[in-house]
């Protein structure tokens, strides 16, 4: 398992993290991450509501993270093999979080599922499930 | 609306759809074409939306993105009377790494719409289409216009 100095390192290496403004929040070994309101992650500016894709793009950074912790070497990055993204509610112009789980971790692809949720967890705003391939690094 | 007023109309309408919502501008998304049921945009390499700093490729949040907004105006093309467009589901198949410098350009089509429902494919590539970055499928629902956006009609 990769510590979480290591991850947070990563994770400010990745300038789309920046982009997005996204936050690790690690409370004991759960780990979430936070995309803080910002106004260039709105996507309908009338609704207003946060843009499909900043909230794909903090999930599927939440999924990569996720790996990274429970492997055993914080590089190479996985690789995003293909994503299944269902948007549940609008994304309200407030911080936003995703937490990730791994359903299956295999030799080479990874099955991880995402959710995504702004004032209550079990009010989830998305939900993202995906295969990662795999580096081998033993 | 007649046919070819709405697409002329969304001619008008394409850029500020795809360049002006701000999450749009951040990433530089280009508005491209638009026909009935179709639409193009672009994305030019940006070091902002790099995922991988050692490959410098492009984050797969940034293709999703793209092709999130390209579905988005061949939904609302798709459509017979205009009507803002929400996503409900986007699944996407990453079929190989963008190169890095290159533009992305998304194609999407609407081939089927309901009454609010409408299903689209698209594809991102960076210069051959039959190489592709990236395919989705996806399906968006019509919620309407609001007042402050109906006059933009």
């Amino acid at each position: 398992m990769v510590g979480h100095d290591k991850i947070l390192q990563e994770l400010a290496r990745i300038p789309y993290a920046e982009t997005l403004g996204l936050k690790p929040l690690f409370i004991g070994e759960e780990f979430t991450l936070v995309m803080p309101y910002v106004e260039s992650n709105i996507g309908n500016p009338t609704l207003p509501a946060l843009h499909g894709g900043s909230i794909s793009g903090l999930m599927e950074m939440a999924a990569i993270i996720q790996l990274l912790i429970n492997q055993n070497a914080e590089r190479p990055l996985p690789k995003p093999i293909g994503i299944n993204v269902d948007y549940l509610r609008k994304g309200h112009p407030k911080d936003t979080y995703a937490r990730a789980a791994i359903f299956k971790q295999g030799s080479r692809v990874a099955n991880v599922r995402v959710q995504a949720w702004q004032d209550d967890y079990d009010k989830p705003i998305a939900a993202m499930q995906g295969h990662y391939l795999m580096s081998k690094t033993d | 609306m007649a046919s070819n007023d709405f697409i002329q109309k969304l001619w008008e309408l394409g850029p500020t759809l795809a360049e002006h919502t701000p999450h749009g501008k951040k990433l530089g998304i280009k508005f491209v074409a638009v026909d009935k049921g179709r639409a193009t945009m672009s994305l030019p390499y940006n070091p902002g939306l790099i995922g991988d700093p050692d490959t410098r490729v492009l984050h797969g949040g940034a293709v999703t993105t793209l092709l999130d907004q390209a579905c988005g105006l061949a939904a609302i093309a798709g459509f017979d009377e205009p009507s803002a467009c929400a996503t409900l589901n986007l699944s996407i198949d990453y079929m190989r790494a963008a190169k890095p410098g290159e533009t992305i350009i998304a194609q999407a089509h609407c081939y089927k719409t309901t009454k609010h429902v409408a299903f689209l494919r698209a594809v991102a590539h960076d210069g051959d289409e039959s190489d592709p970055v990236a395919m989705a499928q996806a399906t968006f629902m019509a919620t309407g216009l609001r007042p402050k956006d109906a006059k933009a009609w």
